[in-house]
């Protein structure tokens, strides 16, 4: 009978095929759907994590320039820089923990540069954002003059990028965050600054005002515990002239909300191509195992039960099935991963793939979904077929 | 000996009010390795009776009784292991398996049949040794018709049943088959019984029961019946 399952779906390819295309259909609907669903939710976690600071102060001309929801998917808020005497000022506002500093540069499309990137300096003694980052990418000390890159950046450790005509070494490469961050290079201050003077000298960042090395671009702040975020940043905005201090919080709540918002799109369509695969799959199977009644019957007529009838077609149809979910499982991985940049910048959220755990248990319920739909059809219909006048179906041919 | 015995079968067949009496109040013993044919107009019970004692039905009263074992209360599952075991259908749309080949569609059986024999020896019997490897549709009625005696044979059946197994044949090929199906009950023992509209057949029969109105007519005992080359087809 294992041999008849397998003659009967060869000896029918066009029949097969189609049974197979929709479950693989099926299985591209809930896998493929399922992890888009769950990248943008890791998306969401990733920016999260990668924020740390609970007050993100910036040049007010920046603030008016950059809209906040996105400016951790952009990574920088534009070439506008602060005095460190500023940042003097905003570190005497109580309820501050942590303070660190950060400087973006974007760098050019010309002969100077390799390719035109966003440049983040940080302070590794200060920082409380990046450097948990780098320790989970288990990259080393960042020496002066050398840069770790972001995971979309096509650069590896051992090569250099040109910026500005100096030649800088790839120290290492960071793990994805699904946010613009990934397509980042990152340097200690003294480095930034180094390139910020190149970047003058070329006439390549006008807007660079007094001595780089006493610009920032941004101030990543830690509160203290107990102290409320949204106090610290409405202090600093009466206290400290132009600039703007932001809660981090209020930048994920934003993106959680579109998230939120989306989700519930993706998923109610989701649901419902499921539905609608689903219900053409059972009615596929029905109508088919209807073709072949006269095929059953003359097995049930040779002494073959109900049961063992059952059992063929679920056979069949559990054949159909695997084969098809598991190429539905496969293409799903394979879209969502080759196109994963695209998706998150069409959806203008932060998108980055699920872990190897979550991503199993995805492909398993796709599995599952598509083994409910084609075999229990088939088997049902069998067995409701099996009950038919066998005598009569084979009398009238 | 005995191989099929009725006693007061009927089948009743109820549609809301109504009632139908396909079968009633039917006594029939029937001898093991005979060529019994069953005659009768559309509507006589003649599917009936073949359905009862092929294991498909079961009777609303009386009890059958195949070699010696009542099949008339045997559940789904019973008279699937029955049917498996005793008896071989043959009809007349031969219900070959498409997709599978010639030995295939007969081989089918041995996954099904307790005590099967060789498909390729069955194959042979039927003269289509051949023709093993081909599909249905490659072959000709009249040679369709035969791998469905082979594969009905292919079960080492006691009874084989054929519901007008001649009917989509010319006469020509119905001739062989009927050779095949007489050699069967004569070479091998099997009993063979045949439903049909064919007045014809009747003639070469050892046993020929007549049914009408559901009830059995006459039973006659045919001393010497004739060959198949002698009846007039």
């Amino acid at each position: 009978m294992k041999r008849l399952a397998v003659k009967n779906l060869l000896g029918r390819p066009g029949r097969t095929a189609a049974l197979f295309f929709l479950v693989l259909l099926l299985s591209l609907t809930l896998c493929g759907g399922g992890l888009v669903l769950s990248s943008l939710r890791t998306g969401l976690g990733s920016l999260e994590n990668r924020l740390g600071a609970d007050v993100i102060v910036m040049p007010a001309k920046a603030a008016l320039k950059t809209d906040l929801d996105t400016l951790f998917l952009q990574g920088t808020i534009g070439p506008y820089y602060m005095n460190m005497s500023t940042v003097d000022k905003i570190a005497k506002t109580e309820g501050i923990s942590r303070l660190s500093t950060q400087i973006f540069l974007s760098s050019m499309r010309a002969s100077c540069c390799s390719i035109p990137i966003q440049v983040i300096g940080f302070d590794p003694e200060s920082d409380f954002t990046v450097s948990s980052w780098l320790k989970e990418s288990r990259q080393g000390s960042l020496d002066e003059g050398r840069l770790l890159v972001g995971s979309r950046v096509n650069a590896n450790p051992g090569e250099s990028i040109k910026l500005y005509n100096i030649s800088c070494p790839v120290a290492g490469q960071l793990q994805p965050t699904g946010t613009g961050l990934d397509t980042a290079v990152y340097c200690t201050l003294p480095t930034i600054r180094t390139l910020m003077t190149a970047a003058e000298d070329l006439g390549g960042y006008s807007s660079i005002s007094g001595d780089p090395s006493e610009t920032v671009s941004a101030v990543y702040i830690k509160v203290k515990e107990g102290v409320d975020p949204k106090d610290v940043a409405d202090s600093i905005n009466v206290h400290v002239r132009k600039v703007k201090a932001v809660q981090t919080r209020s930048v994920i709540t934003t993106v959680a909300d579109s998230l939120s918002g989306l989700e519930r799109i993706l998923t109610l369509l989701i649901i419902a191509a499921a539905v609608l695969v689903w219900l053409v799959l059972f009615a596929a199977f029905t109508l088919m195992t209807g073709e072949r009644k006269k095929e059953f019957a003359t097995l049930r007529l040779c002494g073959l039960s109900r049961g063992r009838l059952a059992g063929l077609v679920f056979r069949e149809a559990a054949i159909v099935s695997l084969l098809g979910s598991a190429a539905g499982v496969g293409l799903s991985f394979l879209l969502v991963h080759a196109f994963s940049g695209a998706l998150g910048n069409a959806l203008g959220l932060p998108f980055l793939l699920p872990s190897a755990g979550t991503a199993a248990t995805l492909a398993l319920a796709a599995l599952f979904g598509c083994l409910l739909a084609g075999p229990l059809a088939a088997a049902v219909s069998a067995r409701k077929l099996s009950r038919a006048d066998t005598g009569l179906i084979l009398r009238e041919g | 000996m005995a191989i099929v015995e009725f006693k007061e079968v009927s089948r009743v067949y109820r549609n809301g009010d109504h009632e139908q009496r396909a079968l009633d109040r039917v006594n029939l013993q029937l001898e093991e390795g005979k060529f019994i044919v069953i005659l009768g107009p559309s509507g006589a019970g003649k599917s009936t009776l073949l359905n009862l004692l092929g294991g498909l039905d079961n009777p609303t009263e009386g009890t059958i009784m195949v070699k010696g074992r009542d099949i008339s209360t045997l559940s789904a599952n019973e008279l699937a292991d029955y049917r498996a075991a005793s008896v071989g259908f043959v009809f007349q749309s031969y219900n070959l398996i498409p997709t599978l080949t010639v030995i295939e569609n007969v081989a089918l059986v041995k996954e099904i049949a307790p005590k099967p024999l060789s498909s390729h020896d069955m194959l042979k019997a039927v003269g289509l040794a051949d023709h093993i490897h081909q599909f249905p549709s490659e072959l000709s009625g009249g040679e369709q018709q035969r791998v469905s005696i082979a594969r009905a044979l292919a079960k080492n059946p006691d009874i084989l049943l054929c519901d007008e197994p001649t009917g989509a044949l010319d006469s020509e090929t119905g001739v062989v088959v009927l050779k095949l199906l007489l050699s069967m009950a004569r070479e091998m023992g099997k009993t063979i019984i045949i439903v049909t509209h064919n007045q014809n057949i009747a003639k070469m029969a050892d046993v020929v029961i007549r049914v009408k109105n559901g009830k059995i007519q006459s039973c006659e005992e045919q001393a010497n019946p004739m060959s198949v080359d002698e009846v007039d087809w």
